[in-house]
C-alpha cells in the first residue's frame, strides 16, 4: 500500500553540498535558485563517474567505451522524453542551454516559417533570451515583433492576446513562468487560442520545468525548453522539445559533425530527426548528470515538491509582506518560486549588497527582463528565488536582513 | 593634499572600524553626503555603463586641476563615488593617471573592485582616468 512520506528538507538538504558553508561569516542562504540551482550529490557523482569510466565521443566508435557512452546519452534522451512526455525521442532535441534552444527555434523555424510582413507574438513579462532572438530575426526577415500587455497585476492581458492573433501570426513565443516576478502564466489557454488560429506556440521553459508539471501532449504546445542547471542538473545543456511536423521542415540551425547524413563537395544531405540539430560533440558528461537530476527530482516527486514549495512562497510572501515598506511586485497574480519585492525606495542594489553581507544569496537588478522593470517604472527589484530545499529559517533570516536594510538606509 | 595623502586619511578612517556593518554605515554616511550634481549632468552623455545602479560623473578643469562630481541613485555607490571624488578630485591630471588604487583593498572595499561587480567601480575609475588624460593632452597643446 502506498505511505505517505512527510516532506524531509532536514534530509534532502544533505543531498546538497554546497549549502553547507559560510558566507561572509553566516551560515549560506541559498535564495538565487531563479539564477542557477545547487546540485544534489547524485549529480556531482554521476559526472565524476563519466569521467572516469565511460567517457568517449558518441554515436562514431564502434569500440566499446564508445558503444556505452552512446548509450548512456540516448538513455538520458529517452528520459527526459518521459519526464516531460513527449510522443517520441527524437523530438528531444539536446542543445546547451533554454537559450541556446530559443535561438534555434528563433532562427531555424524563423527562416522556413517567417517572410516579410509575418507577426511573432511575445509578451512583456519575457526574459532577454526569449526578446532578442526573435528581434533578429524579425530584422532579417522583415517581420513585425509584436508584445501582449500586462495588466495592472503583471499578468499577461489575454483579451488583448486574443485581439492581436491573426493570420501574418507565424508564431507565439511566451514564458511559462517569469523569472523577474515569478508570475505564472496561463500557456494553456494561450496555447489553445493560439492553435484556434492555426498559430503555433513556443514556451520558454526554463522557470516552468522547475516549478509545474510539465506534459507537452498535453499542453498541447508545439515547442517547450528549459535548460538543466536551473533544475538541479549540471550547467551547459539545455532541452528543446518540438513537434515532430514542424522539426522535420525546419532547416538545421547549425552545420558540422553529427548533423550530417553523408557530404561530398558538392552536397551535404542532412540526419534524421534528433540529430539534425545536434552539431558536433555534445556534453555528454552533463547530459548523463542532468539524467541522474531528473532521476534525483522523481525519487522526491514532483507533486511533493510543488507542494512543498507552495507552502514556502505562500509563507515567504506573508512573512515579507508584514515588513512595513516592503512592496512585492505583481501581488495577487498566481505565482511559483520567486518573490520579486522593494523595500521603500531604498536601490535594490543597495538592498541586494546587504543582504550578502549577511550571507544571503539574492539577485538584484533588471533580472535580464529590462522591458518589464521598465513598465513598472522601477530601476530592478531584489529577488529571492526558492528550490524544495530551502527553509521556512531561511525566510526568517531574510526577513531579518531587510529589517537590518531598513535601519541602515532609514 | 596629494592623491596618496587622501588615500592615506580615507584608510585611516576606515580602519577605526571592526565590522563589515559599521563600515557600511559609513560609507552610506558617505554616500548621503555627496554634494549633489547639477541636473543637467545627469543625463545619457555622463552615465557610467557597467554599473546595476546609475552612475552619472562629470569633469571640469580649474586652475590646472581636475574637478569630479557625480551622482548615483544607490547610497552605496555614491559613498564609494564620494570616496574617490575625495582622493581624485582637485588634483592635477597626471597625478590621477598614475595614481595607485590599492587604499580600496585596504579598507576592505576589494569586492566592489571585480569586474563582476554589478557597480562598476573599476569603470568608474576608468572613467575618471580617461577625463584626467583627456585635460592632460588639451594642455599639451600649443594654444592658438
Amino acid at each position: 500500500m502506498y505511505q505517505q512520506v512527510a516532506f524531509d528538507v532536514s534530509k534532502i538538504r544533505k543531498d546538497f553540498p554546497a549549502l553547507h558553508q559560510e558566507v561572509n561569516g553566516k551560515s549560506l542562504v541559498y535564495l538565487d535558485n531563479a539564477a542557477t540551482s545547487q546540485k544534489p550529490q547524485a549529480v556531482i557523482d554521476s559526472i565524476l563517474k563519466y569521467y572516469t569510466t565511460i567517457n568517449s565521443n558518441v554515436h562514431r566508435g564502434v569500440h566499446s567505451l564508445s558503444r556505452q557512452a552512446t548509450e548512456a546519452f540516448e538513455e538520458a534522451r529517452k528520459h527526459f522524453q518521459r519526464f516531460i512526455n513527449a510522443e517520441h525521442a527524437r523530438e528531444v532535441i539536446i542543445t546547451k542551454g533554454a537559450t541556446d534552444s530559443i535561438n534555434l527555434v528563433a532562427h531555424s523555424f524563423g527562416s522556413a516559417y517567417l517572410k516579410e510582413g509575418s507577426e511573432v507574438i511575445i509578451s512583456a513579462l519575457e526574459h532577454h533570451a526569449n526578446i532578442v532572438p526573435w528581434q533578429v530575426i524579425c530584422e532579417q526577415k522583415g517581420a513585425r515583433l509584436r508584445v501582449i500587455p500586462l495588466t495592472e497585476n503583471s499578468e499577461i492581458d489575454l483579451e488583448v492576446f486574443a485581439s492581436m492573433l491573426n493570420e501574418k501570426t507565424a508564431i507565439v513565443a511566451i514564458g511559462h513562468i517569469s523569472n523577474a516576478l515569478g508570475v505564472i502564466n496561463p500557456v494553456k489557454e494561450i496555447i489553445r487560442l493560439s492553435h484556434n488560429n492555426n498559430v503555433p506556440v513556443m514556451i520558454d521553459g526554463a522557470q516552468g520545468i522547475v516549478h509545474e508539471n510539465v506534459d507537452v501532449q498535453d499542453l498541447d504546445c508545439d515547442f517547450y525548453c528549459f535548460s538543466s542547471h536551473k533544475f538541479y542538473g549540471p550547467m551547459g545543456v539545455g532541452i528543446l522539445y518540438g513537434k515532430e511536423k514542424f522539426l522535420e521542415k525546419m532547416p538545421p540551425y547549425q552545420t558540422g559533425g553529427e548533423m550530417i547524413e553523408s557530404v561530398t563537395f558538392d552536397k551535404t544531405t542532412y540526419n534524421e530527426l534528433p540529430f539534425k540539430f545536434e552539431t558536433g560533440t555534445p556534453n555528454v558528461a552533463d547530459v548523463i548528470g542532468f539524467d541522474a537530476a531528473i532521476s534525483y527530482i522523481e525519487n522526491i516527486g514532483m507533486e511533493e515538491i510543488m507542494a512543498y514549495e507552495n507552502e514556502l512562497l505562500a509563507h515567504g510572501i506573508s512573512t515579507l509582506k508584514n515588513i512595513d515598506g516592503v512592496r512585492i511586485l505583481a501581488d495577487g497574480a498566481p505565482k511559483a518560486g520567486v518573490i520579486s519585492f522593494l523595500i521603500d525606495d531604498i536601490h535594490p542594489f543597495d538592498a541586494g549588497t546587504i543582504i550578502d553581507k549577511l550571507g544571503i544569496a539574492v539577485r538584484t537588478g533588471h533580472h535580464c527582463a529590462q522591458p518589464v522593470m521598465d513598465l513598472l517604472k522601477i530601476p530592478g527589484s531584489v529577488r529571492a528565488s526558492l528550490a524544495f530545499y530551502n527553509t521556512t529559517e531561511e525566510i526568517d533570516r531574510l526577513h531579518e536582513a531587510i529589517k537590518i536594510v531598513k535601519q541602515m538606509f532609514g | 593634499m596629494t592623491v596618496n595623502e587622501s588615500a592615506q586619511k580615507i584608510v585611516e578612517e576606515f580602519g577605526m572600524f571592526d565590522d563589515w556593518m559599521d563600515k557600511y554605515n559609513y560609507l552610506i554616511d558617505m554616500g548621503k553626503s555627496l554634494p549633489l550634481i547639477d541636473e543637467k549632468f545627469k543625463n545619457e552623455k555622463y552615465l557610467i555603463s557597467g554599473c546595476q545602479s546609475r552612475v552619472w560623473l562629470s569633469a571640469e578643469m580649474e586652475d590646472g586641476e581636475v574637478v569630479f562630481k557625480a551622482d548615483s541613485d544607490a547610497v552605496i555607490t555614491k559613498g564609494i563615488v564620494n570616496l574617490l571624488i575625495r582622493v581624485f578630485s582637485h588634483q592635477p591630471p597626471e597625478d590621477i593617471i598614475d595614481a595607485d588604487i590599492s587604499f580600496i583593498d585596504k579598507i576592505g572595499l576589494k569586492e566592489h573592485l571585480s569586474p563582476t561587480r554589478s557597480n562598476g567601480l573599476m569603470s568608474m575609475i576608468k572613467q575618471m582616468k580617461l577625463y584626467a588624460v583627456v585635460f592632460k593632452t588639451k594642455m599639451k597643446e600649443p594654444s592658438a
